[in-house]
């Protein structure tokens, strides 16, 4: 399983999107979507005002695809995803817009109904699997216990059921570690075990928030191996959550950029890395350092740092630290830029011409990336 | 340590190095057990693990040395060794000469200053109840050191250096961000105008876009102040950027060693090119059409290493002879000088990627296996 | 696992060693001889008198003998005086022409009954209530919870006792005094004699349970794995009963450890209020008549019990919690 040859096939640049991701069905601008959040906002209140985590929100996540959304600390993405599943602190939060699942509005949900959802048709795994797995309980009972609360499967079926993901997942003598605790598990076993328990039910959609972040670089890529090979097979939708633009490449049909809350930039993995539009984005992958190119080209950060959610810059949120203002001319960056159009796949919060945008990316950021 | 310079007898030390063929740092053998209980009926085993197994490196004056490898492999260690915050298990290390290996605090005391360490995590390396005044300035008592025009001065000096607003000197950790609280970091590190600095993940912590505006603003002091650096760090990428040499480590050893160049163009270890090819790179192309060397399982216990050769259970290309064998660290006619590899069938990328495409399911299954950590019983 | 009992129990023998040379030595030793001879012969000690009491005590031979004597005579048997005393022998008491181990054992079966049913009581309660508090935490059932438990937790035992006894006793006649009945006589006169000393046994020490479920309950309902069993569509009653309490037994285990030693040892303060006759009175009342064998005996085994207690809590880390390794 694991020895499977990458699944992101050797495509020439430019063949067409759908074919770069084996399996992927063709995107068709929200139809087909079975995830759509619309206009999401989250407030916390706190002692010291409102938190706006998540402050105008959109997307779709359509089947068989994997949406990454990619932001830094404080950018409001892993707060989206646990609201989702309303596993946000209900008593200090305050929510509003849609997020409409298969037809059925999520916000509203009763908490009894969501339960029937989460685990079965929704699942999730998150970033650090030894925490994230509980100590006191085998890894077989964890994984066979989501099984048995969802499809009603007797202990002995729900323990085969749980040897044979634990097997799915490439994890070797799944018949003893069946019975072992997550201690005795390395990283990547554990993670492993988490991705196991968190498709028993064969869920639609599979949010995964930082799934990689804990790991080393090898077994990072194992686990993306794991997990491209696995919506092949089950199709499964995937929220892909995460800071890092290499994982996002690897991973990602389609990309959504967040700052401060907001989305700032969306589009297929190739438009969003290949041919960015947005200052954030461009800042971004000019602050990467990679692999190839020149050594001495000094990387060019994002200057600033990021907005505090109580009380951020009026307009469009990223202003403060764009190189790119003056161009647009100061004032009209504190206005809010358009949002993102719903209707397309493509687009980005900008104030920036479309001329604008083409002519520096081509002429200052191309130059920056390797 | 009230120790100043001017009452122990070591000559105030010698801003170049003594000799330009001697290196400012250099470590031979250095190994560092941690022992730890283990099972047994009768009697209890003290087991070790082995964090650091021998290890050879030198850095230049001024030269910034990189230490790369996944977590456990040792790179953490290695770093604390150096700059003696962990007393060695063997080995030596010479720092401009002098042996400072076993070194007390007194013998180490002139030459504590110019080895300096910044820390991965910028929240826990600062004390939170004392100002950044009080935080940068702290080595500068504790050596007794008074610089012209005063400490504050020095201390203002310093944040501004590091891209902080100088009249922040009275506030405390807690009121900056990530980003800023590793400068402040720095700037404590730079206060004793060390000669090397022992950076341990100093960006990993941090976001992307903060992350390079730190990445740059030490290329600048090692470039402006010629401070020798031992950068260690998980990501290939930015090590790549900020060291002209890099060393790769696995379970307690260095694997390969050479010019940034040579390495990253022309890698001869098989666990290099793993490593390498896991990097996910952010161009969706790139990705898909590098060649790919996989790792298997994750890296084994440093209690128990594999015999011979330690990447050999998860190493495509290991034959009977890695079992039992320890491949040396040494140098490939092939390659540049300086470039040496430990593995008995170094070679290019593509060789490596075609043992794996012929590597029996059975070793695979293997290597999962070997990862998954057991106790020590 | 057996390396470690065996280890433990080792560990066990030497302490309680220790804890026996310690109090024999400050009982027989420490005041002088005449001291000793005085207190264990009573007032009206006439010189023959003083001699017999020497010798029963055996206070002619050197103290480390003495000591030896009562160690060999707890696992061989001995003869006192005219005595003959079986194993397990922990004395012979004078004073009241006891042999000490037939009175321990005597008092034990009302210790241990008490213990029971304040156990049970406490813990059904005490964690019932913290679990609740917890499940509810911030609403009503939390502060109407924690606040019984801090109200009941301040009631001193010999202010409740008496008061229980005035009011469910002598105005409402719901039940007679406290008196203890052999279980295997009849277990409903058993539990209904004993009722009352159990609900303020339940009352003083639920309170601690109360606060120590709950705070570690919400502690755990704090860590990630919750919210991954939340994402996974578990109910309530599973998320707290089966995981988060199973995460907040150890400390629980911790203390009940302690309170099982302590009630084993004996309620002074209860059994005395309800004039029952269990070990914390034979403690009292050793003390009361320079019973000096008495209290050797009865410091032996309450020792004994608190070492037992904490062993058993050790073991129980490991049943509860996987990552624990004996060793």
């Amino acid at each position: 399983m694991a020895a499977s040859t990458d699944t992101t096939a050797d495509q020439p640049t430019g063949k067409a999107e759908t074919a770069k991701k084996a399996g992927a069905p063709a995107r068709s601008d929200g139809s087909d979507a079975f995830l759509s959040v619309r206009d999401l906002r989250v407030h916390f209140s706190t002692d010291d005002g409102v938190v706006k985590a998540v402050d105008g929100l959109s997307f779709d996540v359509e089947k068989g695809r994997t949406l990454g959304i990619v932001g830094e600390s404080g950018s409001g993405k892993s707060v989206s995803s646990l609201t989702i599943l309303g596993l946000h602190n209900r008593e200090k939060t305050k929510i509003e817009g849609e997020i409409r699942f298969d037809g059925r509005e999520l916000i509203t949900m009763p908490e009894r109904k969501l339960r029937d959802l989460r685990g079965r048709r929704i699942s999730m795994i998150f970033q650090d699997p030894l925490t994230a797995l509980s100590p006191f309980y085998t890894v077989g009972e964890q994984i066979a216990e989501s099984y048995r609360r969802h499809l009603g499967a007797n202990r002995s079926d729900a323990h085969a059921r749980a040897i044979e993901m634990l097997d799915r997942v490439g994890i070797p003598n799944p018949k003893t570690r069946v019975n072992d605790y997550p201690h005795h598990f390395s990283g990547g076993m554990r993670q492993r075990a988490m991705i196991a328990m968190s498709l028993v039910c064969d869920p639609d959609l599979l949010i995964a928030d930082e799934p990689t972040t804990a790991l080393d670089v090898t077994v990072q890529a194992q686990i993306l191996d794991l997990l491209r090979d696995l919506q092949d097979e089950f199709g499964t939708a995937i929220l892909f959550i995460t800071h890092d633009l290499g994982v996002i490449a690897q991973m990602a049909h389609d990309v959504l950029v967040m700052y401060a809350g907001r989305s700032v930039e969306k589009g297929t993995v190739r438009e969003v890395l290949k041919n960015p539009r947005h200052p954030y984005t461009w800042g971004l992958l000019s602050s990467m350092p990679n692999l190839s190119g020149d050594v001495d080209v000094p990387l060019r950060p994002v200057r600033g740092t990021p907005p505090s959610l109580l009380a951020p810059p009026p307009g469009c949120p990223f202003h403060p630290r764009c190189d790119y203002a003056d161009v647009v001319g100061g004032e009209r960056c504190r206005t809010e830029p358009p949002l993102l159009a719903l209707s397309e796949g493509r687009g980005t919060a900008c104030h920036l011409s479309a001329e604008d945008k083409q002519r520096i990316f081509i002429d200052d950021v191309r130059p920056l990336l390797g | 340590m009230t120790e100043t310079i001017s009452e122990t007898p070591a000559p105030a030390p010698d801003p170049a190095p003594k000799s330009p063929g001697e290196p400012l740092l250099d470590v031979r053998g250095l190994v560092k057990y941690f022992p730890v209980k283990g099972g047994g009926l009768v009697r209890r085993k003290m087991l070790n693990v082995r964090a650091v197994d021998g290890i050879d490196l030198s850095v230049a004056a001024g030269e910034s040395v990189g230490l790369v490898g996944e977590s456990g492999c040792g790179k953490s260690t290695t770093g604390r060794l150096i700059s003696r915050l962990l007393e060695p298990t063997g080995g030596t290390i010479h720092y401009d000469g002098n042996d400072i290996t076993h070194a007390t605090r007194k013998q180490i005391a002139p030459i504590r200053s110019q080895i300096q360490m910044i820390f991965q995590d910028p929240y826990s390396s600062l004390n939170p109840r004392q100002t950044v005044g009080t935080i940068v300035s702290s080595p500068m008592e504790v050596n007794g050191i008074d610089p012209e025009g005063g400490r504050k001065k020095r201390v203002q000096e310093l944040l501004e250096r590091v891209g902080l607003n100088p009249e922040h000197y009275n506030r405390f950790p807690h009121e900056f961000s990530g980003g800023q609280r590793q400068r402040i970091g720095i700037a404590r590190a730079l206060a004793l105008q060390p000669r090397l600095i022992v950076a341990d993940e100093p960006v990993s912590a941090l976001d992307v876009s903060i992350q390079a505006q730190v990445v740059n603003l030490l290329q600048g002091l090692q470039r402006d102040m010629g401070i020798a650096f031992v950068f260690i760090a998980h990501d290939l990428a930015v090590v790549r950027h900020f060291s002209q040499r890099v060393a790769v480590m696995y379970l307690g050893k260095i694997v390969e060693i050479a010019d940034r160049t040579s390495l990253y163009a022309n890698p001869h270890h098989p666990y290099t090119h793993t490593l390498l090819a896991a990097v996910p790179e952010t161009d969706p192309d790139k990705s898909g059409n590098r060649t790919r060397v996989h790792a298997f399982g994750d890296m084994p216990s440093p209690i128990n290493p594999p015999s011979g050769c330690r990447f050999r259970t998860r190493c495509p290309k290991a034959q009977d002879v890695c079992a039992n064998e320890e491949p040396p660290l040494i140098g490939i006619d092939t390659l540049l000088a300086g470039h040496r590899v430990a593995c008995h069938f170094p070679g290019p990328l593509e060789a490596t990627a075609k043992a794996e495409e012929s590597m029996p399911e059975e070793r695979i299954e293997a290597a999962l296996e070997a990862g998954i950590t057991t106790d020590p019983e | 696992m057996l390396r470690f009992l065996v280890r433990r129990l080792l560990g066990v023998a030497a302490i309680l060693l220790v804890v026996s040379l310690i109090t024999f030595y400050l009982f027989f030793a420490a005041s002088g001889e005449d001291s000793v001879v005085r207190l264990s012969c009573g007032k009206n000690c006439t010189p023959e008198m003083r001699e017999t009491v020497r010798h029963n005590l055996g206070l002619t031979k050197p103290l480390l003998e003495q000591y030896w004597i009562f160690i060999s005579g707890i696992f061989a048997g001995r003869n006192i005086g005219e005595k003959t005393c079986n194993f397990p022998c922990l004395g012979y008491s004078f004073a009241n022409n006891q042999n000490v181990s037939h009175t321990v054992a005597d008092r034990f079966p009302t210790t241990v009954s008490l213990a029971i049913g304040a156990v049970v009581l406490f813990m059904t309660l005490g964690i019932g209530l913290g679990i609740l508090a917890a499940m509810r935490r911030g609403k009503k059932t939390d502060k109407v919870a924690t606040g019984f438990a801090l109200l009941s937790g301040s009631a001193p035992i010999y202010v409740l006792g008496p008061l229980f006894i005035y009011l469910f006793v002598q105005q409402l006649g719901w039940m007679d005094r406290p008196q203890y009945h052999q279980f295997t006589d009849d277990p409903f006169q058993w539990a209904s004699g004993l009722l009352l000393p159990w609900i303020c046994l339940m009352t003083i020490h639920m309170a601690m349970y109360v606060r120590l479920t709950r705070s570690t309950m919400v502690d755990v309902l704090s860590e990630d794995y919750v919210r991954t069993l939340k994402a996974k569509g578990l109910s309530g009653r599973s998320v707290y009963i089966k995981h988060a309490f199973r995460g907040a037994l150890s400390p629980i285990v911790t203390v009940l450890g302690v309170d099982i030693g302590v009630l084993m040892s004996g309620t002074i303060i209860t059994e005395s209020t309800f004039s029952l006759h269990g070990i914390g009175m034979l403690a009292v009342t050793s003390v009361t008549d320079s019973d000096l064998p008495m209290m050797m005996g009865v410091v032996v085994i309450a020792a004994s019990f608190t070492m037992l207690a904490n062993l058993v809590v050790d073991l129980l880390y490991a049943v509860i919690d996987p990552r624990v390794r004996l060793s």
